[in-house]
């Protein structure tokens, strides 16, 4: 049988790499897959401590499905973006997107 | 080693090296694709946590839908000259000590703290887990608020990225 500690610990690893993509990458869309790393290791944290505490209550699978629609509408909504800011400046390096920085 | 230790060790293997390669690709395509095989091992750890419908619908709301709206924003968004431009900013270094450091201290609270060094309880052989699931998504007890304002929400999403990425 598997501890709970290793699904945190593999969980808390895939959160790392994405919080790296986030911090380091240039491009936009590279920025928003890391963020879809971390939105999925938060879902594995929320799906074990359901397994492995309550598993005849729901709780953790519905806050699972409500960060499904989160990230669905968060993907969206940035990828439109992009779209636009490519449209408007064919640019999507996030450092030289630099209009409103004072 | 049993069966679902195996596939447990491989699911961790496969989906940290997917996701290693999603932030250091510098080809775009290759790190959308790379997604999709991360997506995928989180999957098979939903299949193993006994969460069948999550499980179902990482797979059609990630890799079936996510992962390809990823890979035409980037085919209608080509850089001409991506290939010149390094794929990370100036401080990546800070950033790979930062998640390092996250990493190893998230490691040693669960590997130290007693309340997650815990096994799994068996399962009732009569839950089913999917209605009721279902059941508290709709009650009035329970989450239908959560629900109705994550419709909304989607709803709001939907005509905002339309709005957003209007040709004008």
């Amino acid at each position: 049988m598997i501890p709970l500690s290793w699904y945190l610990i593999f969980a808390a690893a895939l959160f790392s790499i994405g919080l790296y993509g986030v911090l380091a990458r240039k491009n936009i869309i590279a920025i928003l897959m890391s963020i879809e790393l971390m939105l999925t290791a938060i879902n594995i944290n929320f799906i074990a401590f359901w397994r492995y505490s309550l598993p005849g209550q729901m709780a953790g699978q519905v806050f699972a499905v409500i960060v499904f629609a989160v990230s669905a509408s968060e993907v969206a909504v940035g990828l439109a973006l992009v779209i636009s800011l490519f449209r408007r400046v064919k640019l999507i390096a996030a450092d030289e997107i630099n209009l409103l920085k004072w | 080693m049993s069966l679902g230790l195996f596939i447990f060790l491989l699911m961790v293997v496969v989906t940290i090296v997917a996701a290693v390669a999603v932030v250091t690709s510098r080809n775009l395509v290759n790190a959308a694709m790379w997604l999709m095989v991360a997506l995928f091992g989180a999957a098979i750890a939903f299949v193993l946590l006994q969460a069948t419908y999550i499980a179902v619908i990482q797979v059609l709301v990630y890799i079936g839908a996510i992962a390809v709206l990823i890979v035409y924003t980037i085919m209608l968004t080509r850089d001409p000259d991506e290939k010149h431009v390094p794929g990370v900013n100036k401080q990546w270094p800070i950033a790979a000590v930062l998640s390092l450091v996250l990493f190893l201290g998230l490691a040693y609270f669960y590997y130290t703290l007693p309340q997650t060094n815990v096994l799994a309880p068996t399962l009732d052989g009569d839950l089913n887990a999917i209605s009721q699931l279902g059941a508290l998504l709709v009650s009035p007890n329970a989450y239908v608020l959560p629900f109705e304002l994550a419709s909304i929400l989607l709803l709001a999403a939907l005509i905002g990225s339309i709005v957003v990425a209007w040709r004008k």
